[in-house]
């Protein structure tokens, strides 16, 4: 319940805030929303030596519509994206997903940049952004850069985040017309880690076959996973139940899911990587066709 | 919330003490009044919340941010405040449980928590009623599915739950007949 | 006995104002003057010799003032005391010290007390205390721990066995010999992990010109309390006071004894300075006791039609490393011969090996040995429905004890006072519609639907107890409970009670007893408790037995009071005491009503006690003391109907309805009731659907954090539909009998037989809780269901 002691900086832009990253290497902890970090603070599975706070930074907490794309400053909270009216009409599966993130509190305080960087195989966002192919901005001593989904998660709590790097800024393609998304979750109790979780993105074009599919699984691998193969089973084809099936059979085998004592056997996760996908494509699909 | 990462926590790792933290200066205000203290950077906000200010109605009932016993309005937002620290609370303006009464009359939170027996053992409640509190301000008109989901991250073990569901609709009712009053 | 307005009503509780305003008083809000921290070092392996302990590290860290090993308090503190020593059973209790000294025997075993300035200081200083441990293999699990080649976690306790306690009553084996049917199920009932959300703590405080000895602690009875600590820190009982200010929910984890408490007293006069320490989540799940974990072997035995003859259980109860306080007791008494439940069985045997494994400590919590024995029985007579092709309900109402065959001995011995079973299960299937119920799971079930029903009929044993029967059952102690009730000069009341609420609401209900009893005004009536340096000796509040026992006490010492009061207005009307009636605080003479005295003024006149206001001879002042000793127990009963769906796929249930009607005999506040029932539900509910402590083959607990052991929220339970009969105690002096443990005694066996009857048509006919999503899934793939 008691942390170790730190020392505490609170830079006022993201510039100081990668400089004293850079100085402090290794043995500095960013805090952002802090709803993962205090707790292992707390039990002391993180033991800092100097906490640098985000917080004060101005101008890393907003929602806006760029040529193309959505545009989520890093330092956004959950609930904030829960409730944005333009995520809602553009990208409505990242309401949804927020929606199931922790617990209201939670959500009130997290961000979206601190969970990313948090990179936990169980974190709800990596699933929905891998479906929606955003981009991750990340500022470091040397500038800006931009991360594809794809390429960011790397390992279990491992980003593809240098030590001395800050994500900035979380950019999202906006979905065209046809577009529909669903997030589901299978969790033991509200505001649990997931079971399994799955995002399905899909945009249908006017001849009724499907031009986008973007599949994400949650806690069903090492990091957030994109299920390819589900996605291009998908692609091109009329969505009939029986290609939807088919797409569900390729995300259980996208999945690598492990063996957790509480939360599933391996072989229990990939069974709900099926059904969690059927079901989120089905669902995505009804909402494309405007259900 | 934790992750554990595979630590193997059972060897006492027997680092050298750690630095001293310089104090840092913090302004808080707390219930309308303003509190300006030196803290250490790690003292957690509930922990300058009750022991500083000896605010104890605010509770601590696990170290992982699951059972919301420590939940205060921080600048508007229902937030635990077992997972800030108190540094970073500075500047910031806070409501708990003290607070939620006006000139001795109690809040319609407090008063339908008493009327509809929303409460046994009494440890949860402040936590509970300050998310009440703050889920009002954001929906005025909560189905009890949204009161239900809106309290997920309290914890209550005596109750069940059920007459807080019913206290918090029963709250939101009375709060939107006294706007209608005021209209 | 009158029936007025306040008995019976839902009045609100007046524990609650200082609750919602943030005024309660707890034991962590306690701060006193030059207080210092303690902290516990506990051990990281289940089992291991403690080769050496070093503490200089830890005592240079700036703002340390002490640290403690368990040698250091070798010679300084007692063992913790077990209470129940259960006879006949080859008993045999492990020393069990507040620290561990030379080996520990679970993960939390604690090895050292850090004192420090500061929480924070405290928590760094252990970081700094080395030890250097010798692992042993661990047992974790109860029927590994009986193999010989188990690991021994005490020389003088073989194959770890505690004891062997058997109970049985009429031929058991002329039962099973004339059975057409017998059934036989292996059942589980998960270990649990209790999680008041108030942790254990403590503050001691000592006086070194007085000798005297204060500690505030999270307790449930502070006098068992007082008198365990005082032999454990060797203080006199008189010199020693315990206080459980407010105390944030127990569920039986705040009964019992523990070192900590004892070390923080005993820190507070060695240091001389106020003491706090205050477990953190995680401490609490690894030291503080579980419950429940228990394997069982039943065999019932019964007619084709339908006709119970027998039952027979062989059961293994997981312990934990130590014996604690009230832990042979529980997976015994409180199960063994609660086994016959609503029904006639005629011949019963139970055996139980109580088991020392390298896991916390295991002991009462809610419902206590009555939810193991409930769910038997429950999930029994459900397979034997299943078996025989039989309607659940109608099996239940074959075996009923009919309503005038009480009061009714059950096999097993004890003496139900009064139940109407049938009644109360005919209310819940009227009321959750299960004809209409039957036939919709039949339909749906035909499009693959998977609706489940399932009733638990329950009788629960409370009101603890007469002395004389639970001492026989080797209790340390009579558990009757004490009164005292003061009219005070101007007719208010006060009530000094040994019972200890902590959630429960008597300061309100007890409040309504004597405003019923002495007709004053329910506001000017208080309740105290908790203190044992005001309340007369009591037991205090676990085993749903503060209402029927403590309020007993009171309802005695009320009408004690009302005894005198009635010769002193006899004596200032003038009249003849046969003449004088008693309504509503007023004593008046039956044919002149207008020649009254109320309570208020028979009070001041005996305090005034001069000529004309006292009788002669009589004592001056006006109260009571009660201690009161129930002549049987009180067996509160009903019928819990549970309504789930099985997702097909996933495994996951979902609780459509949950009926619950109970009969606690009268009732005094109809709104904490239904508080009580819903909280208790939920709670078994929780055991059937979510929870369960888990260890793994190392002894680590995987469930240390309310992250990872799954108590529900707000969001993940139904809404409970609660209704009552009432069958009032013929023997208790207010006909109350207790519902703090019914909802939990109930609803684990009715959502657990909910969810099979779903699957029953699979061929599936019993599953051990809790039930998760893979749990049923597993069931459903293996049956060609789920893929």
């Amino acid at each position: 319940m008691y942390p170790k002691s730190f020392q505490y900086f609170a830079p006022k832009s993201v510039k100081d805030a990668i400089s004293l990253l850079n100085k402090l290497r290794g043995e500095a902890k960013v805090i952002a929303g802090g709803q993962s970090l205090v707790p292992m603070m707390k039990l002391r599975l993180a033991t800092p030596a100097y906490l640098i706070d985000l917080n004060k930074i101005k101008g890393l907490e907003y929602i806006k519509a760029g040529r193309g794309v959505i545009q989520i400053g890093a330092l956004t909270r959950h609930s904030t994206i829960e409730k944005s009216e333009l995520i809602r009409e553009r990208v409505p599966i990242m309401a949804e997903a927020a929606s199931h993130i922790g617990d209201p509190q939670v959500r009130n305080l997290g961000t979206i940049g601190g969970a990313l960087a948090h990179c936990d195989p169980a974190g709800d966002w990596g699933a929905v952004i891998l479906a929606l192919r955003g981009e991750i901005r990340v500022a470091g001593p040397r500038g800006q850069r931009t991360i594809k989904a794809d390429n960011f998660f790397v390992d279990a709590f491992t980003p593809a985040l240098k030590p001395n790097e800050l994500i900035t800024e979380i950019r999202i393609p906006t979905p065209p017309e046809g577009s529909g998304g669903a997030y589901l979750k299978m969790e033991r109790r509200a505001g649990d880690f997931a079971i399994a979780g799955v995002a399905a993105q899909i945009t249908i074009s006017p001849d009724g076959t499907c031009k986008y599919a973007g599949i994400g699984l949650t806690a069903l691998g090492p990091t957030s996973l994109r299920a390819k193969k589900a996605e291009e089973a998908l692609v091109g084809r009329e969505l009939t139940d029986e290609v939807i099936d088919e797409a569900a059979e390729a995300a259980a085998e996208d999945a690598k899911p492990f063996d957790d004592p509480l939360r599933g056997s391996a072989e229990f996760r990939r069974a709900m990587a099926r059904v969690l996908t059927r079901r989120a494509v089905k669902q995505a699909l009804s909402r494309a066709r405007g259900g | 919330m934790p992750r554990k990462k595979r630590v193997d926590r059972r060897k006492p790792r027997a680092k050298a003490a750690p630095p001293t933290a310089q104090l840092a200066k913090i302004n808080v205000k707390v219930n309308g009044v303003q509190y300006s203290a030196e803290v250490e950077p790690r003292m957690l906000l509930v922990h300058f919340i009750r022991d500083v200010l000896g605010l104890t109605g605010t509770h601590v009932g696990c170290d992982t941010g699951n059972c919301g016993a420590c939940t205060v309005i921080m600048d508007g937002k229902s937030v635990k405040s077992c997972n800030i620290f108190a540094v970073q609370a500075d500047g910031a303006e806070i409501l708990t449980v003290e607070g939620l009464a006006r000139d001795g009359e109690l809040h319609p939170v407090q008063q339908a928590f008493w009327e509809h027996h929303g409460l046994q053992c009494g440890f949860c409640t402040p936590g509970m009623l300050m998310q009440a509190y703050w889920l009002l301000t954001q929906n005025p008109s909560p189905t009890e599915e949204d009161v239900r989901r809106g309290l997920s991250g309290n914890l209550c073990r005596c109750t069940g739950y059920q007459k807080i569901v019913e206290a918090v609709l029963a709250a939101a009712e009375q709060m939107r007949g006294q706007q209608q009053e005021v209209r | 006995m009158a029936v007025s307005a306040i008995f019976g009503a839902r009045v609100k509780r007046r524990e609650d104002p200082r609750m919602i305003t943030g005024q309660g008083r707890y034991t962590d809000d306690i701060k006193l003057s030059g207080m210092v921290y303690a902290m516990f070092l506990r051990s990281p392996y289940a089992h291991a010799k403690i080769v050496s302990i070093n503490v200089e590290k830890a005592r240079k860290v700036p703002g340390v003032i002490a640290v403690y090993t368990g040698k250091d308090l070798e010679n300084k503190l007692g063992p913790v005391p077990c209470a129940w020593a259960i006879p006949n059973a080859d008993l045999k209790v492990p020393k069990y010290m507040p620290l561990a000294v030379d080996r520990v025997r679970y993960v939390g075993d604690p090895v050292a007390v850090v004192v420090a300035e500061s929480p924070y200081v405290a928590r760094d200083a252990l970081e700094q205390i080395e030890v250097e441990y010798e692992r042993l293999p661990a047992v974790v699990n109860q029927e590994e721990a009986v193999k010989p080649e188990a690991p021994q976690l005490y020389d003088d306790v073989p194959n770890n066995i505690a004891f062997h306690w058997s109970i049985s009553g009429g031929d058991v084996e002329k039962a099973f010999a004339e059975a057409e049917v017998v059934i036989k199920q292996r059942i589980i009932n998960n270990r649990l992990q209790p999680t008041a959300i108030e942790t254990r703590g403590a503050v001691a405080q000592y006086n070194q010109a007085t000798g005297e000895l204060t500690v505030w602690m999270t307790s449930q009875n502070p006098h068992i309390h007082r008198l365990l600590l005082a032999g454990i820190v060797g203080v006199p009982e008189h010199k020693l006071r315990v206080v459980a200010p407010d105390v944030g929910g127990g569920f039986g984890s705040k009964i019992h004894c523990y070192g900590g408490e004892a070390v923080v007293a005993f820190l507070a006069k060695e240091l001389g300075r106020p003491v706090k320490w205050m477990e953190d989540r995680r401490e609490n799940y690894l030291a503080t006791i579980h419950g429940r974990d228990h394997i069982q072997y039943v065999e019932l035995a019964a007619k084709r039609d339908g006709t119970i003859l027998g039952l027979r259980v062989k059961a293994y109860a997981n312990l934990g490393a130590y014996l604690s306080t009230a832990s042979p007791g529980i997976p015994t008494i409180l199960l063994g011969t609660m086994l016959s439940g609503c029904y006639k069985i005629p011949a019963i045997s139970c055996e139980v090996y109580g088991v020392l494994t390298n896991t916390a400590p295991v002991d009462a919590y809610r419902g206590a040995g009555r939810p193991e024995a409930s769910f038997i029985v429950e999930r029994m007579v459900d397979i034997l429905a299943h078996e025989l092709g039989m309607d659940p309900a109608e099996v239940r109402r074959k075996n009923f004890i009919p309503p005038d065959a009480f009061p009714y001995t059950v096999a097993t011995g004890l003496q139900y006072d009064s139940g109407n079973y049938e009644a109360a299960l005919n209310k819940a299937l009227e009321l959750v519609g299960y004809q209409q119920l039957r036939e919709e799971q039949k339909r749906l079930r035909e499009q693959g639907r998977l609706i489940g029903i399932g009733i638990s009929s329950y009788v629960e044993i409370c009101g603890l107890g007469p002395s004389r029967v639970v001492r026989a059952t080797g209790f340390g102690l009579g558990l009757w409970e004490s009164a005292v009730v003061r009219v005070h000069p101007t007719g208010k009341v006060t009530v000094y009670t040994g019972g200890h609420p902590h959630g429960q609401g008597e300061e309100t209900t007890f409040a309504q007893i004597v405003a019923e009893e002495l007709g004053v005004p329910f506001e000017d009536v208080e309740v105290v408790h908790g203190d044992t340096a005001m309340i007369p000796f009591g037991t205090g509040t676990y085993g749903s037995r503060t209402t029927p026992v403590a309020g007993g006490a009171i309802a005695i010492a009320c009408r004690r009071i009302k005894e005198k009061a009635k010769k002193i207005a006899a004596y200032l009307l003038e009249a003849s005491e046969e003449d004088i009636e008693f309504e509503r605080g007023k004593f008046y003479v039956k044919d002149a009503p207008e020649r009254a005295k109320t309570i208020a003024e028979i009070a001041l006149s005996s305090y005034l006690a001069g000529e004309g206001e006292l009788p002669a001879g009589m004592e001056p002042g006006l109260e009571s003391t009660a201690f009161y000793d129930p002549e049987n127990f009180t067996f509160p009963f009903g019928t819990h109907v549970c309504v789930v769906e099985v997702d097909p796929e996933t495994g996951e249930v979902h609780v459509k309805r949950y009926v619950a009607v109970d009969d606690c005999g009268r009732q005094i506040n109809p709104m904490i009731v239904e508080g009580q029932v819903q909280g208790g539900v939920v709670q078994g509910m929780a055991q059937a659907l979510w929870e369960e402590a888990v260890y793994d083959k190392d002894g680590n607990l995987l469930t240390a954090t309310l992250s990872d052991y799954a108590v529900p929220t707000s969001a993940d339970v139904p809404r409970i539909e609660t209704s009552s009969t009432e069958t009032p105690s013929p023997h208790n002096p207010l006909g109350v009998k207790g519902v703090g443990e019914t909802g939990t005694i109930a609803a684990t066996q009715a959502v657990v037989n909910a969810v099979v009857d779903a699957l029953a048509h699979l061929g599936v006919r019993h599953i051990d809780p809790p039930l998760k999503a893979e749990t049923v899934w597993r069931i459903l793939k293996e049956k060609g269901i789920a893929k």
